[in-house]
């Protein structure tokens, strides 16, 4: 437990020493606040809730994240750090998970500061605060998704734009294969049951039923085995490139 | 302290390492030499465990580095080749970091800092962050992390590389002094580095190990070991140097003359029987004194690391090149 915590903050220092994380949460902050309020219609809707404001995150998570992720493990192998971490007395497991942490803490530091935004409707309105609270418990789940399957794109290489690319394109397939436009598209020739298989991989169809505010131990479930399967492939990765 | 036995590694076809068998004790510093693309690095990075041997194995203070990779780690040291650090640290919180990871906290922690710090010689650049730091600091901030936790046994990958003479002599100072409590190996390819740090030495190529001994018995493998050389003063000797040289040729101990040089005339005379290099001295100071040469100069050659190195190494290299034709 100790060696995770320890790698958690030097990873953190890390986010922190370089623009990294200032931009990324800027970033994310601005973005948001200009979909929400912007394209999302928020005040046009004269409803209490956050529904245009976590209908965007799937989206901007898609670029964000991956950006965070991405010199996770292809830095390290970059500029020869690997070699000096991995002889360290700690597992690949501990290694792996202290850096998942850290980058997923820089994600939900972001996701807190939104909190005027939570602020906002609870001025104008009387909002479901407990949907809220479930918008955000998915988001963040969302969230680790994506950068565990950052994690895995940046264990395979040490070039960060190919593992950016390259978890951008997975991630994209996780949100279209529930997304209304392409399910759509797919009843068209498939049958009914499959189309629900495909779409039961999505992020979406997941993020939205929490975001619903019901709690199903079956969309918590699959964040947490995306995450995990990502992350075991991460290990594998790395063994693999151990064993040469 | 270490015991590998028969340690392999292969990429695909290429055999890197092919079967690496040695032992290094406490108080023994072990220097690991070999041309470039030998297989060093790929030995130690197998013996600290980043990458995974293909056959064989390495024991460090009783813990095999594959099955208790946590313990065998905690023992060690490494400096990997070219001293990687995280760039964006700064030097304290690089080292805080790496005892961190060794299990030191609080004052236990400050302490190894400290120590490392001092003995590394750090102290002006401690919180300047790594990446504005010239070669020598770098590479010495990730010296001060490899014996942060006074680990017993220390694996160098060419730690010496880079830095300037000064720098260079500190370090090495650095190493026989702990060669003394900790069993060491570091490889290098510069030859007066073995001399003056190692107790022992191996010379690997292409993957197996070709030499295994003292400096001092390597140098003897050398050919002109326990040769003598000699050098008359100024003035030409009676018959010129060819009555000196058939002169000295006429001694029963002598297998060979070579003029080196002459004027002031130099030979380099070899004995007849190996290890007879004080024999072969006292019967030429008696044939100077017989003459009346004066002598400015006679001592025996040591032998040369670098000609050992060479004799060794460079046939095989030629002959692989032709295979792989």
């Amino acid at each position: 437990m100790k060696p995770i915590l320890t790698i958690t903050k030097r990873e953190l220092t890390g986010y922190f020493a370089s623009p990294v994380a200032f931009v990324f949460i800027v970033i994310f902050l601005m973005l948001s606040g200009f979909f929400t309020f912007m394209v999302g219609g928020f005040f046009e809707r004269g409803q209490a809730s956050l529904e245009s404001f976590f209908a965007w995150h799937p989206w901007l998570y898609l670029f964000l994240v991956p950006a965070v992720g991405m010199r996770m493990w292809s830095e390290e192998r970059r500029l020869g750090t690997l070699e000096l971490l991995l002889t360290m007395p700690v597992t690949p497991w501990q290694a792996i998970l202290g850096k998942f942490f850290a980058a997923w803490l820089v994600v939900a530091l972001a996701l807190g500061l939104t909190f005027p935004i939570w602020l906002t409707v609870n001025y104008l309105g009387n909002p479901d605060n407990g949907i809220i609270l479930a918008g955000y418990l998915g988001s963040f789940l969302m969230g680790g998704a994506y950068l565990s399957i950052t994690a895995m794109t940046s264990a395979m290489t040490r070039n960060q734009v190919v593992a950016f690319i390259v978890s951008v394109v997975l991630s994209l397939f996780l949100i279209l294969a529930g997304y209304p436009p392409v399910t759509n598209l797919l009843t068209a020739w498939a049958s009914p049951l499959l189309v629900d298989a495909i779409a039961a991989f999505s992020v979406m169809t997941h993020f939205e039923s929490i975001q619903k505010g019901v709690i199903d131990s079956r969309d918590i479930l699959y964040f947490l085995s995306v995450i995990v399967f990502s992350l075991f492939t991460t290990g594998v990765i790395v063994r693999t490139h151990r064993a040469g | 302290m270490i015991q590998v036995r028969n340690l392999k590694k292969t990429f695909g076809p290429k055999v890197a390492v092919g079967g690496v068998t040695f032992k290094v004790e406490k108080g023994e510093v072990l220097g690991f030499l070999g041309p470039n693309g030998a297989g060093k690095s790929t030995t130690m990075r197998m013996i600290t465990g980043f990458i995974l041997p293909t056959a064989g194995e390495a024991i460090i203070g009783g813990f095999n580095i594959v099955e208790h990779p946590i313990e065998a780690k905690r023992l060690m040291g490494y400096l990997p080749e070219n001293a990687p650090s995280y760039a964006d640290m700064t030097v304290a919180g690089f080292l805080g970091f790496a005892a961190e990871l060794r299990g030191l906290s609080g004052s236990a922690k400050k302490k190894a800092v400290d120590r490392a710090v001092e003995m590394c010689f750090l102290e002006n650049v401690l919180h300047q962050s790594v990446e504005t730091l010239s070669k020598g600091y770098r590479h010495r901030t990730c010296f001060a992390q490899s014996i942060i936790h006074d680990p017993e046994v220390l694996i160098l990958d060419e730690p010496t590389d880079g830095l300037d003479p000064n720098q260079k002599h500190e370090v090495r100072t650095l190493i026989r002094k702990m060669g003394q409590s900790k069993a060491i190996i570091f490889s290098t390819h510069i030859l007066e580095e073995v001399e003056a740090v190692c107790s022992r030495a191996i010379i690997i190529d292409r993957g197996v190990i070709v030499a295994n001994g003292t400096p001092a018995e390597l140098k003897a493998r050398s050919p002109q070991a326990g040769a003598i050389t000699l050098r008359l003063s100024g003035g030409e000797p009676a018959g010129g140097t060819k009555a000196v040289r058939s002169k000295i040729e006429n001694l029963s101990a002598v297998e060979q003359v070579t003029v080196i040089s002459d004027s002031p005339l130099t030979l380099r005379v070899f004995a007849r029987k190996n290890n007879a290099s004080s024999e072969l001295a006292a019967a030429l100071s008696d044939l100077a004194s017989k003459e009346r040469w004066q002598l400015t100069e006679l001592h025996a050659e040591e032998g040369r690391l670098d000609e050992v190195f060479r004799n060794i190494t460079l046939p095989d290299t030629k002959s692989a090149g032709k295979e792989n034709q």
